[in-house]
């Protein structure tokens, strides 16, 4: 059972990472436009410096 | 004179200072619906010099502009989109009601948070459950359970803050809503584990508490979606009226705002501009189109001394106005307060899960406290095991289920409905739908499309050909019409001229052409119908005649039929004249016509029908229909509406087809049968639980199964709705 007491902390601290993203990603606003989001796959981006993360960055 | 300082659109004025020195400006954008739509406008404003980001939101339609730069740019910018073909809208950031993103984002964080600590608990409990503390040990068995207290307790702390705010506040103002068992549920489960935990314990609760949390956070998030577009849509409108009017003061002219306006001052207005203000002409000839305030087609002369009214577009050439009330007391306005007197003195909808929870309140929280006094006066157990009963009791009839049986329907039923172009604002509004008796409609631009249509000419293609180029060159609805109808290429003219009041006049291989009224250029003396006409005159020709109608939207008819067989009656109620109303509701089989009404007239035949215990579906488009959108029971507008009728209804379609009224219907209808389903089968789990409950037989693997159970059986359920139609 001494397995668990390295395990579980594993566990925990990879949930953890998993919610920190999530809440990452809240934050910086990837949530607002869900419709969006889902239409902007469809875009081609052909030039190289018109993304909004370089902008961003 | 002086000149119309078309350079200047006054968003500099909105631009705010960015980070960095930037400037950042934020407008609505209108008539964006697809994908390209959005490269279009992001694509070709990243081209520009000197801009450091544009986003589009496609949710809320507000584009997101910064630059470097001098703030007088935010106008070329603003050009540039509407060269592209989209409407452009200002809007002032603190009008905006930033709360409903606010609560959005904190609902999602609350059930990111919830679903991380609901995982790791499962993690921890599948093992508790599959053995006892004699099989797993002692030591082990107490680590898992404080290892699960440490993941469950700040959780529920963080999490559980949606349900506890609005139980206090439902206390604190005397009564009980549903989540004040919901909380009592989450507080009392995890606190007794916690004793438990310190006492060594067998059965804990913690699982079950963050999994009654999670899955009522995924319902009330989907709630708070649904609702949160009522509240953009009726923002735009803010933004309409929040735009600028051209003042000029002696031979200089300024841009304000309208809502700045003040009586006497003169304002200047541009063919194809809405007159921000009532007031009178003093300069300037032209024609207005008042479809907005009496919802007829035909523009109207407009000479020196005409009054005009806020709202009401100048169609031909640029005037001079004197502003005879300030903004808040036009005619505009006195029909934006009869629209929130009408939209205050509407009983208030009671929910039908709100109803729900008015009965379940009290019947859990009475079965939950007989649980406990049973146990502990006649059970002969101590009073910690009886209260763990009474915990069970109320964490297994907590409505995970009815807490999803309304919004997970909702969602899947507007999402469909949006796909079709419709777009549903207030989330009761379909179930408001399925309940009506009787339909009251509009006609211009209702029933029909409210754009005169091309029905008949004698002309022959050249002769049509060479109309529809000259039309091309006015905003006239009737001009547009004719060069709508033409696909072909046009002609080349020369010196073409609109003359106010009478027409276009143009040449063609250096021949006089005239396009216009019967008066001015058509043949007098010619059989005359009710229909719209336009006369064409070339030099040394028979002047040829070009007929026009309001037609009927598509499926208009059908849709009537189809209801009418459902038992719905319907009510024609219209401001214009009586013989064109009753010929419409022949075509379409109205009986009920009301016709030649005022916008007060029409709200209070509203009133005498609510009285009479109808409930009633108003269909509109005008902004003197907006009152009585706002008053019915439900209100349904086209997407050609103006913006305060679209505002002040529940849903608005798109598109031409007057069809989608029956499909909404037919949707609102099936989904309000699939709500009441999932009712049932909540109610009937609790049948079957409740019972276990009370008898102490629940322990934490039960619990956990029972609730997700109900929960995935409630949202199959409500996945019928995709399937159906």
């Amino acid at each position: 059972m001494n397995v668990l007491l390295f395990l579980i902390p594993v566990a925990l601290l990879l949930g953890l990472i998993g919610l920190g993203g999530f809440i990452w990603s809240l934050k910086s606003g990837q949530f607002d436009d869900l419709e969006g989001a889902a239409m902007r796959i469809l875009i081609d981006e052909e030039e190289e410096g018109e993304t909004e993360t370089q902008d961003k960055a | 004179m002086t000149d119309l300082p078309e350079d200047q659109l006054g968003y500099d004025t909105l631009a705010k200072p960015a980070t960095d020195g930037a400037m950042a400006l934020e407008v609505l954008v209108e008539g964006v619906h697809c994908a390209g739509c959005i490269q279009k406008i992001e694509s070709s404003l990243n081209g520009q010099k000197d801009i450091r980001l544009a986003r589009l939101n496609f949710s809320t339609r507000r584009l997101r502009i910064e630059w470097n730069g001098a703030a007088a740019r935010a106008d070329d910018f603003v050009r540039l989109v509407q060269k592209l073909g989209y409407g452009v809208h200002p809007f002032d950031p603190g009008t905006m009601q930033e709360g409903t993103k606010e609560e959005e984002r904190f609902l999602l964080l609350c059930l990111g948070v919830a679903g991380f600590a609901m995982g790791n608990i499962m993690l921890v409990s599948v093992g508790l459950w599959s053995t006892t503390s004699q099989t797993m040990g002692m030591a082990t068995h107490e680590l898992m359970n404080y290892i699960s207290a440490i993941i469950a307790v700040p959780a529920v702390i963080f999490s559980g803050r949606p349900f506890f705010r609005s139980a206090y506040k439902a206390l604190k103002n005397g009564h009980a809503n549903m989540d004040v068992p919901i909380s009592l549920a989450i507080l009392l489960a995890t606190g007794m584990s916690l004793s438990e935990t310190f006492r060594g314990g067998e059965h804990l609760y913690f699982d079950s508490a963050v999994m009654l949390m999670f899955f009522l956070l995924i319902g009330r998030y989907l709630d708070v979606r649904a609702r949160s577009s009522a509240r953009s849509a009726a923002t735009d409108l803010l933004a309409t009226l929040s735009g600028f009017a051209l003042v000029v003061e002696g031979d200089k002219t300024r841009r304000i705002a309208i809502r700045d306006l003040s009586e006497g001052m003169k304002v200047r207005v541009a063919a194809g501009e809405k007159f921000p203000v009532d007031g009178a002409v003093i300069e300037g000839q032209s024609t207005v189109d008042t479809a907005l305030i009496t919802g007829e087609t035909m523009p109207r002369e407009l000479a020196q001394g005409a009054q005009v009214f806020a709202g009401t577009l100048n169609l031909s050439s640029p005037v001079l106005i004197e502003v005879a009330k300030a903004a808040e007391d036009s005619l505009l306005a006195d029909i934006v307060r009869l629209m929130e007197k009408a939209g205050q003195g509407q009983a208030q909808y009671v929910r039908l899960a709100d109803r729900a929870a008015q009965l379940y309140t009290p019947v859990v929280h009475s079965l939950a406290a007989l649980a406990f006094l049973g146990w502990w006066i006649f059970g002969g157990i101590g009073w910690q095991a009886s209260l763990m009963i009474a915990v069970t009791v109320l964490i297994i009839t907590c409505p995970c289920a009815l807490g999803l049986a309304v919004p997970v329907v909702q969602v899947l039923a507007t999402g469909r409905l949006m796909k079709d172009g419709i777009m549903v604002k207030s989330g009761d509004a379909l179930e408001r739908l399925a309940r009506i008796d009787t339909v009251f409609v509009d006609k211009t631009g209702t029933l029909t499309l409210g754009q005169p249509q091309l029905v008949e000419t004698r002309g022959d293609n050249d002769t049509i050909k060479l109309a529809a180029s000259l039309a091309a060159q006015s905003h006239h609805p009737l001009s547009k019409a004719l060069a709508e109808s033409y696909k072909g290429e046009h002609v080349k003219l020369e010196d073409v001229q609109d003359i106010p009041g009478k027409g276009l006049e143009a040449r063609y291989n250096g021949k006089r052409v005239q396009l216009g009224s019967r008066a001015w250029c058509g043949d007098k003396n010619a059989p005359q119908d009710d229909r719209l006409e336009l006369w064409l005159a070339a030099e040394g020709e028979k002047p040829v005649a070009f007929h026009f109608e309001d037609t009927l939207r598509e499926d208009t008819a059908l849709t009537l039929k189809y209801l009418q067989e459902k038992g719905l009656s319907f009510v024609l109620v219209t401001g214009d004249r009586k013989n064109v109303a009753e010929k419409i509701a022949k075509d379409v089989g109205i009986e009920i016509v009301h016709a030649e009404k005022t916008p007060p007239q029409k709200f209070e035949i509203l009133e005498e029908s609510k009285k009479a215990g109808h409930k009633v579906l108003m269909i509109g488009d005008g902004l003197n229909d907006a009152p009585v959108l706002a008053g019915a029971d439900v209100s349904m507008a086209p997407g050609s509406a103006v913006d305060m009728a679209q505002s002040a209804a529940d849903i608005v379609f798109m598109g031409g087809k007057f069809g989608s009224v029956l499909e909404t219907w037919k949707i609102a209808v099936f989904s309000q049968k699939l709500v009441k389903e999932n009712f049932a089968l909540a109610i009937l789990y609790n049948i079957i639980a409740i019972p276990l409950a009370l008898a102490g037989m629940v322990t934490p693997m039960i619990a956990a199964i029972a609730m997700s159970g109900s929960s995935i059986i409630v949202i199959l359920n409500s996945f019928r709705l995709k399937g159906k139609l």
